[in-house]
C-alpha cells in the first residue's frame, strides 16, 4: 500500500502562484501519476486563474469542495505558512506537507495546539516532502534516484536523505514511500508516527531510519521499535562531530545542556537492538545486511 | 559620543531603594554559571533587562557605559554606596573569569571599570581565547536575602514553552538537573492563554518564595512569559532571581536569545545586535546566506544541506582526519556563492584540503562544477581540492570539473571523498 500518500492522492498546492511552488507543482506533475494527481492552487488574490491548467481557488476548502482533494503542499513564505497550514487543517484534508523553511517556532507551538483532536496529518514544516515512488512526489526532492520497492526512509533531512536513496539503489534495493519530516524543532510527524506507519504497511519490509542531533524523537522512536516493531530497522545519526551549542544549518539541529547528542543517540539505539552505522556511506550496505 | 544607556528602575516604585542594602548579589556572580541554553540570536545582559522592564519585571537600576568616566558618571547618577561593574559580553561565566567586580567608591569604580573595560575575559564558554570586554554595565548594589532561578525555553517533546524554576538560584542549572532534579519545577505553558495566574503561583510556592511576595512574583512570572512571547524569545534565563532587602524579588541578571526565524518581525531586537560579540567569519556568511561554523580540523567542507554537510563532517573523522568547519550552501548555490564559500574556507590558516560533497537535486551538478571551476580560478585554491558530485546531470559535471585543467581530485562516493581529503591533507606542510 505504501503509507501516507499513493496514485489516488489528490493534491492541493498552497502557494502555485510563487516561483518555487510553480517550479515544483511542475515537477511534481511531471513525475508518475503527478498529472491526475495534482489538481488544485489555493492564492486569495487569484481564484479563477489557473496554472498551466491547475485551476487556482481563493482557499484551501473551496479547493478540496470543487476537486475532492485530500491533501496539500505548501510553498509559502516563512511569514504566512503557519496560517496556510492552519487553512488547512481547518478544511480538514488528510495530510499536511509543509515545504517552507523559516518558520517561527512561535507560530509552529501554536499552529501545533490548533492540530491537537483535528484528524489531519502534517509533515515538515522545512522538509523535502514524501515520494512513494512510481506513483506520486509530494516535495522537493529529484523524483529520478528513487524505485518502486520495499523499503521505507525516514530522515529529518533532505540531501542526506538523496544519499541515503542512492545507497539503496546502487544496491538494488527500491523504497515503499520515502519521507523527510524536517529539521525544525517544533514539526508535525515524529520518527515515531512514521515506524508505526511503516510497521503496518504490507508493502514495507525494512526501515532506513536518519537522524540528526537534537531533541530526543530518535530515541523515542528507538524505545518504541524496541517494544513494538515487527521489521528490521536500522539508523544513521548525523553529528557526532557537532560541536554544542551551535545551530547545524537545521534550526532543530542543535546540542543543547549536553542533550540531543549523536552519540546519546546511537547508544540508545544499539540498546533498543537497532543496528547503526557511525558511517554515512555504508547505510544502504547495512539496511542490506538485515534483510533475510 | 553618548552611548551610556540609562535604565530606569521600573515596577514596584513605593519600594525604598535604600543605598545601604549593599551585600550584593554579587556572590551569585562569583560562582555563576549559566546553562549554554539555546543558539540564536544573542544580546547583553543590560538590553534584556531592559526589556523585561517593560513587561513589568524589577531589575536594580543600572548604566551600561563604553569606558571609565562615563562609568563614575553612572555611578553618581544611580547614588547609593556600592556599585556592581559587570562586564557585559555574551558567554555566560564572567564572573568566574574576573568580569564582575564590586566598588564601594567612586575611585574603586573607576578603577574596576578600567580594569574590565578592554580586558580579555576567558569564561567556559569563550573557549580559550576569550572575548574582548567594550561594554559594562554599573548596577546598584541590593542585599540579597535568597536567590532562585527561573528559565524558559521550547520543550520540543511537549511542543510548549516550559517554564522551570527552582529554589536553587545562582547555580548551574544543569548541575542541579543532575545532581538534584527534584528541585527543578516545570509549568507548560498553554500558547493562547499564556502563564495562568495559578500556575504562576504554584511553581512561586514550589521554590519557596515568602508568602507575603507572591502577588509581585506572579505579576513577574507572567511578565517574564509575555516578554518571551512577544519578542519571539528561544531561551530566557533569570539567574539568579533575587529576594532582596524590602520583601522585594528582582531579575539580577538576565540572559535572553532569539528565534532567528522570527527576526523578520523583531527590528527593535535586530537593532541591539552586537557585532562586536560575533565571529567575523560567521557574520561575512551570514551575508551571503551561507550556514558556516568554523570547527578545529584542517579540512574544509562545502556541503549542499544540513544533514549532509553534518554526515560529510563525521566520515572525515571516522577517516581518521579532522574537519575544519560546518558549511552549507543551501539548495540554490550559485557560482557567487560557491566562491564566497571557498573564500571563508581559505581564511583558515590551519586548512590543508577542501572537500567538496554534493548531491545534486534541484541543485544541478553541472551549476555546482561551474561554480567550483570559477572559485578555484578566481582564488587560486593553495590546498588539494576533492570533489565528489551525485544526482542532477552529475556527468555533465564531472566533465566540466576533468575538462577545467586545474587539479581537481575526484571522488565517487562519500567513503572515496573523505578518504582522498584526509590522505591528500597529509601531504601538506602544517
Amino acid at each position: 500500500m505504501s503509507i501516507l500518500i499513493n496514485r489516488d492522492s489528490r493534491v492541493i498546492t498552497q502557494g502555485i502562484t510563487g516561483k518555487t511552488g510553480q517550479f515544483h507543482t511542475r515537477m511534481c506533475r511531471e513525475y508518475a501519476n503527478g498529472r491526475a494527481c495534482f489538481v488544485a492552487g489555493v492564492n486569495p488574490r487569484k481564484p479563477g486563474e489557473d496554472f498551466e491548467g491547475i485551476p487556482v481557488y481563493a482557499t484551501v476548502k473551496e479547493a478540496k469542495q470543487q476537486t475532492g482533494a485530500n491533501v496539500s503542499v505548501i510553498y509559502v513564505p516563512p511569514p504566512f505558512a503557519a496560517a496556510a497550514i492552519d487553512e488547512a487543517v481547518e478544511a480538514e484534508l488528510d495530510l499536511v506537507i509543509c515545504i517552507t523553511e523559516g518558520i517561527p517556532v512561535r507560530d509552529m507551538i501554536r499552529t501545533r495546539y490548533k492540530m491537537q483532536n483535528k484528524k489531519t496529518r502534517l509533515i515538515g514544516p522545512n522538509c523535502p516532502g514524501i515520494i512513494t515512488p512510481d506513483e506520486i512526489k509530494i516535495g522537493i526532492m529529484p523524483g529520478y534516484i528513487h524505485k518502486k520497492g520495499r523499503i521505507g526512509v525516514v530522515s529529518r533531512s533532505g540531501t542526506l536523505t538523496y544519499e541515503a536513496v542512492a545507497q539503496l539503489m546502487e544496491l538494488g534495493l527500491g523504497q515503499s514511500t520515502c519521507i523527510g519530516i524536517g529539521g525544525d524543532p517544533v514539526n508535525g510527524l515524529k520518527h515515531l508516527d512514521v515506524m508505526r506507519l511503516f510497521n503496518d504497511d504490507d508493502e514495507t519490509d525494512a526501515v532506513l531510519m536518519v537522524g540528526e542531533i537534537g531533541g530526543s524523537d530518535e530515541e523515542d522512536c528507538a524505545r518504541w521499535i524496541k517494544d513494538h516493531m515487527t521489521k528490521p530497522v536500522v539508523g544513521f545519526i548525523a553529528g557526532v562531530t557537532a560541536p554544542p551549542g551551535k545551530r547545524m544549518g537545521h534550526a532543530g539541529a542543535i546540542i543543547s545542556g549536553g542533550k540531543g547528542t549523536a552519540q546519546e543517540k546511537l547508544e540508545v539505539m544499539e540498546s533498543c537492538g537497532i543496528k547503526v552505522t557511525r558511517n554515512p556511506a555504508e547505510m544502504g550496505k547495512l539496511l542490506k545486511s538485515v534483510m533475510a | 559620543m553618548d552611548k551610556a544607556v540609562n535604565v530606569e528602575f521600573i515596577g514596584n516604585n513605593n519600594q525604598p531603594q535604600s543605598s545601604s542594602m549593599i551585600e550584593l548579589y554579587w556572590q551569585y556572580i562569583k560562582n555563576g554559571s549559566h546553562s549554554d541554553g539555546d543558539a540564536g540570536m544573542k544580546i547583553h545582559e543590560y538590553q534584556a533587562k531592559e526589556i523585561l522592564q517593560k513587561y513589568g519585571v524589577i531589575t536594580p537600576k543600572g548604566i551600561a557605559c563604553f569606558n571609565a568616566d562615563e562609568a563614575a558618571d553612572a555611578a553618581k547618577q544611580l547614588g547609593g554606596d556600592a556599585w556592581v561593574v559587570k562586564a557585559q559580553i555574551y558567554a555566560g561565566g564572567r564572573g568566574k573569569g574576573g568580569g564582575v567586580k564590586l566598588a564601594r567608591t567612586l575611585d574603586e569604580l573607576r578603577q574596576r571599570a578600567s580594569e574590565i573595560l578592554n580586558m580579555r575575559l576567558i569564561t567556559h564558554q569563550t573557549g580559550p581565547e576569550g572575548q574582548i570586554v567594550h561594554r559594562i554595565f554599573i548596577e546598584q548594589g541590593v542585599q540579597i536575602e535568597k536567590e532562585y532561578y527561573v528559565g524558559m525555553v521550547v520543550d520540543r517533546g511537549r511542543q510548549r514553552v516550559c517554564l522551570m524554576a527552582s529554589s536553587e538560584g545562582g547555580m548551574d542549572i544543569e548541575k542541579v538537573a543532575a545532581e538534584t532534579p527534584e528541585k527543578i519545577h516545570k509549568v507548560f505553558i498553554e500558547p493562547f492563554t499564556g502563564l495562568s495566574q495559578q500556575q504562576a503561583e504554584d511553581i512561586a510556592q514550589k521554590i519557596g518564595i515568602p508568602a507575603s511576595c507572591l502577588p509581585q512574583a506572579v505579576t513577574l512570572l507572567q511578565g517574564l512569559y509575555r516578554a518571551f512571547d512577544e519578542t519571539d524569545a528561544s531561551l530566557l534565563e533569570i539567574n539568579p532571581l533575587g529576594l532582596v532587602t524590602g520583601d522585594l524579588v528582582m531579575a539580577l541578571d538576565a540572559k535572553m536569545n532569539f528565534d532567528d526565524n522570527a527576526l523578520f518581525r523583531h527590528p527593535e531586537i535586530v537593532a541591539l545586535r552586537d557585532l562586536d560579540e560575533e565571529d567575523p567569519v560567521e557574520i561575512e556568511a551570514s551575508k551571503h546566506e551561507l550556514s558556516y561554523i568554523p570547527l578545529d580540523g584542517n579540512i574544509g567542507c562545502l556541503v549542499n544541506g544540513a544533514g549532509l554537510a553534518m554526515a560529510t563532517m563525521d566520515i572525515i573523522k571516522l577517516y581518521g582526519g579532522n574537519p575544519a568547519n560546518f558549511l552549507d550552501v543551501g539548495g540554490g548555490a550559485s557560482a557567487e556563492k560557491v566562491t564566497e564559500a571557498f573564500k571563508l574556507m581559505l581564511r583558515n590558516p590551519k586548512l590543508q584540503a577542501i572537500l567538496v560533497n554534493i548531491f545534486g537535486g534541484i541543485m544541478k551538478c553541472d551549476v555546482i562544477a561551474q561554480g567550483v571551476v570559477a572559485a578555484a580560478r578566481d582564488i587560486q585554491l593553495t590546498v588539494p581540492l576533492v570533489v565528489r558530485l551525485e544526482g542532477t546531470n552529475v556527468e555533465l559535471g564531472k566533465k566540466i570539473l576533468a575538462d577545467s585543467g586545474l587539479t581537481i581530485i575526484p571522488a565517487d562516493n562519500m567513503a572515496d571523498a573523505a578518504q582522498k581529503a584526509v590522505n591528500a591533507a597529509k601531504t601538506q606542510p602544517a
